[in-house]
């Protein structure tokens, strides 16, 4: 480790995520965030009212080497101070993360500083450690965005971490996009819909909540389903408009809210409960949703379960948690990876890096 | 000047180390493998044998070159975010050049050369005496104009042989990495600053704007 004679042995890890729009850098020593630079294309995507692989690819090339170099010199250090360069390898999109992943290699290949290909899901769960420290284990994790709506077991954080439930159609974070299309808000809907939502009614209107009737409690008990929900949504607003009256934009945003909010972390309670966890992580981008993490607290703290997530900043996708978990592994001796590594779009959640293995 | 060089803008993967002197250049080692899907995995390593066939390390590299396109996106941005990031990473210049070049450079009377595009279309340029003429274009075989071109190379005019006018190469030719290197030896010798790569795209990204 490039540490001082002082013994303590903080390994300075930079993460790279590119698995959607966000080309993010970030740069850790332990669990301390030295850098989080991040080069955002999505109002490139807003015109299209989602993420445009090909758009998004285009802007990871351009933005890789500079957000490397903005990373280095916000955090004051160069690339022979690492001790690791871990770099999301999936799930995420294809065209994508091969950006990420062939700089971070480059970078490996160039440096001599080790390589570690790693998971996004796990990465947002180890961002945490950031603000609030090293995670209890086991602990279950709730990751909601864009991309997923997961339910997650983290019995280690370097190595065993189990899917116990995920969504069986759209993101929460997609469900959130389409009905703000529906409503008029503009993209990423996320942010349109909690402000809209404050102003709103959450009991206006009952929305359906996926996947929560007693004969979806076998095979579905901690997945998610939220196209229904969408289109729910879509038909009460239509039926308005047939009626000829105005659509209350505000209680609709604060119903469909609801609806998700609850269903997301009734389950996770659930999991938290039957699991004998007593640590529910909240993250991804909807963790931001202020709506999500009041109820999550509220219900967290009814059932004696301890809620953590970090400020809205590290819930979206970033370098910094890709760091994060980087350092991690570093710090629990797991071994680097191979330059052959994939980039997988569809890597399993259970493969939390790919050391020794392909 | 021991010279990375790179190119991921047809289904070859490759990599290379050449030395460059005053106007001369020497291979010193190679690795390439057609494998259109096999960009992220095979280069990295490709670059790291190439280093251990020479005997060198990373930090021997003086310089890296890499084809710039135009090629399926996602390959070619492959290697192009790896020659910018091993130039950085090595704290060396990157210079980029046209990939279909690497072909047409090395032709000698009137030549067409062509890459596949995918879609069912072909990059493309004419050469006169290994010199293009114009920019690279994109389109399908059979709407190519008239180029005046004595005969087609490439993976484009292998592939679309029997769509094109004139005669074609019945193997697939891949950019030559030490025609790649020739090409950018001006800047190299002259010690010229680094650049940022962009990529020839020739088409813009298929997304069609939201209805709202
Ligand atoms: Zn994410």
């Amino acid at each position: 480790m490039n540490n001082d004679s002082s013994g303590s042995a903080e390994p300075v890890v930079m993460g790279i995520e590119t698995s959607c729009d966000e080309t993010g850098v970030g740069i850790v020593r332990g669990h301390e965030l030295l850098a989080d630079a991040v080069a955002s294309s999505v109002e490139e995507h807003a015109r299209f009212g989602g993420v445009v692989p090909e758009v998004a690819s285009r802007a990871h090339l351009e933005a890789m080497v500079p957000t490397v170099q903005r990373a280095l010199d916000d955090a004051g250090l160069t690339l022979a101070d690492l001790d690791g360069i871990a770099v999301t390898a999936g799930p995420g999109l294809a065209g994508a993360l091969m950006v990420g992943v062939g700089a971070a290699k480059a970078y490996s290949l160039a440096t001599g500083v080790p390589l570690y290909g790693v998971n996004h899901l796990s990465a947002h769960i180890a961002v945490d450690t950031l603000e609030n420290g090293p995670i209890p284990e086991p602990a279950i994790g709730l990751l909601v965005s864009g991309g997923h709506s997961t339910i997650m077991m983290v019995e280690d954080l370097a190595g065993k971490v189990t899917q116990l439930g995920a969504s069986i159609d759209d993101a929460a974070g997609e469900a959130f996009d389409k009905v703000a299309r529906l409503l008029g808000l503009p993209f990423p809907g996320g942010p349109y819909i909690d402000r809209a939502a404050k102003e709103g009614d959450r009991a206006f209107v009952r929305f359906p909540r996926g996947l929560s009737a007693a004969k979806d409690q076998e095979h579905h008990r901690y997945d998610f389903s939220f196209s229904g929900l969408k289109t729910a949504v879509a038909r009460w607003i239509e039926a308005r408009r047939l009626d000829g009256e105005d659509v209350p934009v505000n209680d609709v945003a604060a119903a469909f809210q609801e609806a998700v909010c609850d269903v997301l972390t009734r389950k996770a309670i659930l999991a938290a409960k039957e699991h004998g966890v007593d640590t529910i992580l909240l993250g991804g981008g909807v963790a931001a949703n202020s709506r999500l993490r009041a109820l999550a607290t509220e219900r967290a703290e009814q059932a004696g379960i301890t809620l953590r997530y970090p400020r809205p900043k590290l819930c979206t996708d970033n370098g910094a948690m890709v760091a994060a978990l980087g350092s991690h592994l570093v710090a629990a001796g797991v071994s680097p990876s191979r330059f052959d590594f994939p980039a997988n779009s569809s890597m399993d959640v259970e493969i939390v890096s790919l050391a020794d293995r392909l | 000047m021991r010279v990375l060089a790179l190119d991921t803008s047809t289904s070859a993967v490759q990599a290379a180390l050449v030395d460059l002197d005053d106007d001369e250049q020497f291979l010193i080692s190679f690795r390439r493998e057609i494998n259109a899907r096999g960009h992220v995995e095979k280069l990295a390593p490709f670059i790291e044998g190439c280093l251990d066939d020479a005997g060198k390390r990373p930090k021997d590299v003086d310089a890296v070159v890499a084809g710039i396109g135009p090629g399926p996106y996602t390959g070619l941005r492959v290697g192009m975010v790896t020659a910018a990031a091993f130039a950085d990473g090595a704290g060396v210049p990157v210079y980029g050049v046209c990939s279909l070049d690497g072909i047409g450079g090395n032709t000698r009377g009137r030549a067409l050369a062509a890459t596949d595009a995918r879609r069912k279309e072909i990059y493309w340029a004419v050469y006169e005496d290994g010199v293009r003429e114009g920019e690279p274009q994109v389109c399908r075989p059979a709407e190519l104009p008239d180029t005046g071109a004595d005969y087609a190379i490439g993976e484009g005019a292998s592939k679309y042989a029997g769509e094109l006018a004139v005669p074609a190469e019945a193997e697939p030719v891949y950019p030559d990495l030490v025609k790649l290197v020739e090409l950018a030896a001006p800047r190299l010798l002259a010690g010229a600053a680094g650049e940022r790569l962009t990529p020839m795209y020739l088409r813009r990204p298929d997304a069609q704007p939201a209805a709202s």
